[in-house]
């Protein structure tokens, strides 16, 4: 029976499955997908649907791995075995070419070390859809994110011999920057010290008006503190402390993140940061939370768990290795990230993570610190059950992995004697 | 004997060592701190007593009256005049004083918590212990009132200031009751608190450190013998000082130099006390330091051991043999051997082969015949044969003894060159015994075990049972491992001169006349086929794709790209480029052979041919093509030298012009910038954005030098169809040898370093110019100028830096990976589990699927099973390429592929313009 005119995918995708099913083979869905998609575009009899299906079916179970396999070391060696080819320079992010990124080796070590900030932060922040081809309504968003701090629209000063600081707003800057003179004021007011420091409009006007910075006269008799008491002290020191506040001070902005860039891709504007704060950046209205990403593993599993950092992890460690040209099956990948947060929080790849925690006193003492894990082990009694690859290595019997795993017991029959007997 | 069951330890057990027990196991109370008498016997009651072990030829045991090798060592004890400290355990000992009363030892209430599963918690545990007591507090039981315990670094015990002498440590752990012990940490079943505070100091069998004989004839200890003798000496002057009733400070004094030397006997390395030395000022190794690190016990005598019946020699290629096979050196042969077990079916044939004794004469057509090195009797007794007594030999040959047979042809034996990186990096041979000196292999071995021939070494094992040899031609068989786990494609194939020699047989189809044919079929197990035609005069001739096509299976099927694609959009069967490569029913029906089809990590006819005709024929189709490769590219030859990258007068001009007009540009961009003109990029400085500029300027002169050089060079150029072919080199090279060599930088940067503001003195300072930054405007074939040549070496070095920081970064990071994985496992379930049993992962890779039995990562090939399956009927579907669905017009994975690659050509093009070679850099002078 042809199948007349076209099938749904769905409803082919469903067909497949079944058939899968009925050979004992569940497919996954990405099979099934990929195949639903070939065969809709044929026109075939439903026997020859079964056929294939059969024979994908047949070939998948071949496919399939041995029990017993030793994918961890697999998949350690295929990470491995290609670092030695790997560059150990900065590359610039092949989106921006403003901005530098860790590649390389440096960045897979980082991802295996488990670091709680990569040494190169970055951001992809995606904005709504319903903005996202607005270069104007983009890059606002982008002045919001970035982190603008008074030095960057202002001119700080110091008159000494009247003892205070000047605070020059820059409107050229501020506009570029999208600040106003109120909210440069409102963030002085809010991040200096009033017990300290007094503040006043100076000289100029408009927008370009400046703000004076003093030190506050102590009431007498009042509780000082210790730092208050240097300051009163030393004047000068007291300046220079004021000038640090002022230069310090963020008019806006995501803290932490440095710069932003906008750049059109395909469609849409997106926005790259230089500098990562995720959670920080999804607060922001008009960020598509659902798409904007960061390259610190360790914030996406603060921000949304251990089961995206795992993702995450995969995602980043395999970019880390396509963009060296360096193919690795994704299941190693997998492992490795699975294993780094089988645990429900990101631990690394080593001493202080899993390596540490083995539950084999002789593999910890052989891996690092071997006279400190041999010495606990005598305090608390601990038993090493030799299950492990290492314990058995070090005392001399086959691993229990592969063809260790399995034992095969011949008994030999002598075949005059008990000819009957079923060996 | 043989059971076919094996013993297996199924646990151990730590726990402390008793005072009690450690009387109970030792031989001999040592208490003399000599060594060996004036006629070299070993003292009684001495360090070398005769108790402990014997470690000379003619001496028997006094334990256990065994001999050198009967006598395992027998322990000894050492009576401490006073006790002492464990280093080991000195924070541990802190911390229970700090828990419990000082006078009547129970559980004080707010002791900082010791969950015994904190020990794992490297990170928690110290934290929680170094939680001082703030309060002053007293004991709920006796209310004595708690004092502040310091811990003196490394061994010494202060409250409130005062020293607590090991002595009364010692009775304070006494006192603490062994329910409260779960407590403070410690299991009650495996030890005493108070035997943290040694009593007796266990004395170490002889064995464990035997004293040298230099060839002077002067005896010299080991370490742990000197520092024994010093724990020896120091416990005799206290005991006599305190039984004399010495001065108190007196004896404080020995007791606090009793303290150092077993603090020092323990470890070494302590902080904050001097390491004992030697007398020659290097400091001893103790306890610790035998046991630590990559050179200690552990890791290197227990987690790796030496073994027997193995050879290491240097390495050298020989293409007739199989990719299964190793050229093993006559002389190696003769000395590894294969035990042979003597049965009544066997018996006549291994008294034979004794009889040829260990160095049997060649055979009558000149082969070699392997011979015997022992024979084993039934009691273990091992008989050398030598070919005087072989015929002797041949009298003790019976069943149940074991005969040690020399290799031979066929043998099983494990291959492997460090470092060993890769499963890849260990696999079984068939030795075939051959003259002369080196190991020689198939040059397919080379990827998997990354080898080359500079003098490069490997390894050889032989194995000794049969079910060693049963897994190894099983699992470990080379042919076991052509497809890679780390990409599911085919890490061994054919390179460099192999690619050379297929594209050569097979691009725009070559003739070839009788004679050539018969050379080139000369080693391959063919018939001379019937010729494809004839000329106009009348003799025949054959094609080169018909030749190329008798090593393909007859059911192969296939279509791809060649390397050689450019982008032409010819018809599959007609591309006057031979860029479309065609298979069908195992005959070449166009196409050039080159990279993409046979090489390693690439070759498509070689992935499908093994996933589809198994690992067999892969194998057997990789020892054809190299046979029929070499004996092809030494009909035609192949050669390539300095004169192939000569372009012509007007060439080199249009070069020059080009660059002239470049270096131009540059100086605009700087006039720009000096007059401040230059249009700023957004989060560049402007400094940045000239750079940026530059560079962007710079590295288009390169391409375009080399693009015009690259117009003279064609594909009758043989440094051409080595680029193009994918065999060695790319047009890179040789446009940087043809054309100019272009920026060099280190650290991405174009150079700025060397002197104030400049790079050398021959030049202005400040100068941004290209030129002055390391822009080579040579190419290699006309020479560099000395700054330029000075340039080039500087990009050169931070090549070689590179490589030399990289080897030791990712060898660490991959022990890291390897120790933290190594437990895991496929469970029957299909579960990934760890030793504890938990799961790691639910299916393995989600999917269940063994990464080298994929298709490039895929489950299955889907287009592959619909072209078996249904034939020509799939056509249109494939043809759309793998992604089309619903035929929208998606482009191929292969052409995305391709542009990725571009892209990323592009990229790193732009950010390394130099190429200094690196990848050969650091070969040479040797390995």
């Amino acid at each position: 029976m042809p199948s007349e005119k076209k099938e749904s995918l769905e409803s082919l995708k469903a067909r497949i499955a079944e058939l899968a099913r009925k050979e004992g083979q569940p497919l996954p869905e990405p099979v099934v997908a990929t195949l639903a998609g070939r065969l809709r575009r044929l026109k075939l009899t439903a026997n020859e649907v079964t056929r294939v299906v059969q024979e994908v079916a047949r070939k998948f179970q071949r496919a399939e791995v041995d029990p017993y396999e030793s994918v961890g070391i697999l998949a350690a060696q295929s990470i491995g075995e290609p670092g030695t080819q790997m560059t150990l320079r900065t590359f610039h992010y092949a989106g921006v070419a403003e901005m530098n990124v860790t590649l390389g080796l440096p960045r897979l070590i980082e991802l295996v070390d488990a670091r709680r900030v990569p040494s190169t932060p970055m951001m992809t922040v995606y904005v709504d859809p319903k903005v996202k081809s607005e270069r104007e309504a983009v890059q606002r968003i982008a002045l919001r994110i970035e982190v603008t701090n008074v030095p960057d629209v202002a001119t700080v000063g110091t008159v000494v011999e009247e003892l205070k600081v000047v605070v020059a707003p820059q409107p050229a800057l501020m506009r570029a920057r999208g600040v106003t003179r109120d909210e440069m004021e409102q963030a002085l007011r809010a991040s200096l010290d009033v017990r300290l420091f007094e503040m006043r409009s100076g000289t100029g006007s408009g927008e370009g008006r400046s703000f004076e910075i003093r030190a506050k006269e102590m009431v007498a008799g009042a509780v000082k503190s210790k730092k208050e008491e240097s300051v009163e002290e030393m004047p000068f020191k007291q300046l220079l402390l004021a000038s640090e506040a002022a230069k310090a001070v963020r008019i806006k902005g995501v803290p932490g993140i440095k710069r932003a860039l906008i750049k059109k891709e395909s469609e849409e504007y997106v926005i790259y940061t230089e500098g990562s704060n995720l959670d920080g950046v999804l607060s922001i209205p008009g960020v598509d939370a659902s798409r904007t990403t960061t390259n610190s593993v360790f914030e996406i599993y603060r921000v949304l768990g251990v089961e995206a950092a795992r993702a995450a992890l995969i995602l980043e460690a395999n970019r880390t290795l396509a963009e060296q040209g360096l193919g690795v099956d994704l299941r190693h990948l997998m492992l490795v990230s699975d294993m780094m947060t089988n645990e429900g929080d990101v631990r690394a790849i080593g001493r202080h993570g899993i390596s540490g925690k083995k539950t084999s006193v002789l593999a910890r003492a052989a891996f690092e610190i071997t006279a400190a894990h041999l010495l606990r082990a005598a305090i608390i009694g601990e038993v090493d059950e030799l299950k492990g690859v290492a314990e058995n290595i070090i005392v001399g019997q086959p691993i229990t992995l592969g063809t260790g795993a399995v034992n095969l017991v011949y008994r030999p029959v002598r075949a005059a004697s008990a000819p009957t007997e079923v060996a | 004997m043989q059971q076919g069951l094996s013993k297996r330890i199924k646990s151990l057990q730590f726990a402390f060592l008793s005072p009690e027990e450690a009387r109970r196991m030792s031989a001999v109370k040592v208490i003399t701190a000599d060594t060996y008498d004036d006629d070299g016997y070993p003292i009684d009651m001495g360090l070398m007593d005769l108790h402990l072990g014997v470690i000379e030829p003619n001496l028997r045991c006094r334990t256990c009256g065994g001999r050198v090798n009967d006598c395992p060592g027998h322990f000894g004890i050492i009576e401490l005049a006073m006790p002492v400290i464990h280093v080991g355990y000195a924070k541990e000992i802190k911390h229970l004083l700090q828990s419990t009363c000082r006078a009547c030892g129970r559980l004080l209430p707010d002791a900082p918590p010791s969950r015994p599963e904190a020990v794992y918690d490297s990170e928690a545990a110290p934290a929680a212990r170094a939680r001082e007591p703030k309060e002053e507090r007293s004991c709920p039981f006796c209310h004595e009132v708690q004092q502040r315990i310091l811990l003196d670094k490394p061994t010494t015990f202060r409250e409130n200031g005062h020293k607590i002498t090991p002595k009364e440590v010692r009775a304070r752990l006494e006192r603490i009751l062994d329910s409260d012990l779960p407590f403070l940490g410690l299991n009650p079943k495996f030890g005493r608190p108070e035997w943290m505070v040694l009593t007796v100091l266990p004395v170490p069998p002889v064995q464990v450190r035997p004293s040298i004989t230099l060839e002077s004839g002067e005896r010299s200890e080991d370490d742990l013998t000197h520092k024994l003798v010093d724990v020896l000496r120091i416990n005799q002057r206290l005991r006599e000082n305190r039984d004399m009733g010495a001065p108190q400070l007196v004896v404080e004094d020995l007791w606090e130099l009793l303290q150092y030397h077993v603090t020092t006997y323990f470890d070494n390395q302590t902080s904050g006390i001097p390491p004992a030395r030697h007398r020659s000022g290097r400091p001893l190794k103790t306890l610790s330091q035998r046991l630590k690190g990559k050179d200690g016990r552990f890791r290197s005598n227990l987690s790796g051991k030496r073994v027997n019946f193995s050879a290491r020699t240097v390495i050298s290629p020989d293409p007739l043999l199989s990719i299964n096979e190793v050229g093993v050196p006559t002389e190696i042969a003769r000395g590894l051997t294969v035990p042979l077990e003597v049965t009544a079916h066997n018996l006549e044939f291994a008294k034979a082969l004794v009889r040829r004794g260990p160095t049997p004469p060649p055979t009558v057509e000149g082969r070699y015949q392997s011979g015997v090195n022992y024979v084993i009797r039934e009691d273990g007794q091992r008989i050398k044969v030598m070919d005087k007594n072989a015929e002797a030999c041949v009298e003790l040959v019976q069943p149940g003894c074991i005969v040690e047979r020399q290799l031979q042809d066929g043998d099983v034996v494990l291959f492997n060159r460090q470092p060993s990186l890769h499963r890849m990096s260990m696999m079984a041979h068939f030795v075939r015994v051959l003259p002369h000196k080196t190991f020689r292999f198939n040059l397919c071995d080379c990827p998997p075990y990354n080898a080359d021939f500079d003098g490069d070494e490997m390894n050889l094992h032989v194995l000794q049972s049969q079910e060693a040899r049963a897994e190894a031609k099983v699992l470990m068989k080379v042919q076991e491992h052509i497809l890679s786990p780390r990409y599911g494609g085919p890490i061994i194939g054919m390179l460099h001169d192999h690619i050379t020699a297929a594209f050569l047989l097979t691009y725009q189809n070559p003739k070839f006349t009788r004679s050539e044919v018969t050379y080139l079929l000369s080693k391959l197990p063919y018939e001379v086929p019937p010729p494809a035609g004839t000329e106009k005069d009348g003799s025949p001739y054959w094609l080169g794709k018909q030749l190329f096509s008798l090593t393909l299976p007859k059911d192969l099927t296939l279509e791809f790209r060649a390397n050689i694609w450019n982008r032409c959009t010819c018809a599959p069967l007609h591309c006057p480029h031979d860029a479309w490569v065609v298979i069908q029913e195992g005959v070449l029906k166009a196409g050039a052979i080159d990279k993409k089809a046979i090489a390693y990590e690439k070759g498509a006819v070689l992935d499908a041919i093994a996933r589809n005709n198994g690992m067999d024929r892969a194998r057997q189709f990789l020892d054809e093509m190299s046979r029929l490769s070499i004996t092809a590219i030494s009909l035609t030859g192949l050669s390539t030298g300095i004169d192939d990258e000569d372009v012509p007068e007007a060439a080199r001009k249009e070069i020059a012009a080009g660059l002239e007009e470049v270096r131009q540009r540059v100086n605009d961009l700087l006039e720009q910038y000096r007059k401040g003109e230059l249009e700023q990029m957004p989060g560049r400085s402007l400094a940045e954005t000239l750079e940026v500029m530059v560079r962007r300027e710079l590295s288009k002169a390169r391409d375009q030098a080399g693009e015009i050089a690259g117009r003279y060079l064609g594909m009758e150029n043989p440094a051409v169809i080595l680029a193009k072919s994918g065999a060695r080199g790319s047009m890179l090279n040789l446009t940087q040898m043809a054309g100019a060599v272009g920026q060099q930088s280190v650290r991405g940067e174009r150079l700025l370093r060397g002197y104030y503001n400049r790079t050398l003195p021959h030049f202005a300072r400040g100068d941004l110019g290209s030129d002055a930054r390391g822009f080579v405007n040579s190419s290699y074939k006309r020479g560099l100028s000395p700054t330029e040549y000075f340039f080039h070496s500087m990009g050169g070095r931070e090549s070689l830096v590179d490589t030399a920081v990289r080897t030791s970064r990712s060898g660490y990071m991959q022990r890291r990976l390897i120790n933290a994985l190594e437990d895991l496992k496929v469970a029957e379930d299909g579960t990934v589990r760890n030793t504890a049993g938990t799961i790691i992962e639910f299916k393995y890779g989600e999917d269940g699927i063994d990464p080298t039995r994929s298709f490039q990562g895929e489950p299955v090939s889907v287009d592959e099973i619909l072209a078996a399956v249904l034939g020509d009927r799939a056509h249109p579907v494939l043809e759309a390429g793998p992604d089309a669905v619903d035929g929208a017009p998606v482009v191929g994975e292969e052409e995305m592929d391709l542009q990725a690659e571009a892209q990323l050509e592009e990229e790193t093009e732009d950010e390394e313009p130099e190429e200094t070679g690196g990848e050969e850099g650091p070969e040479f002078g040797g390995e």
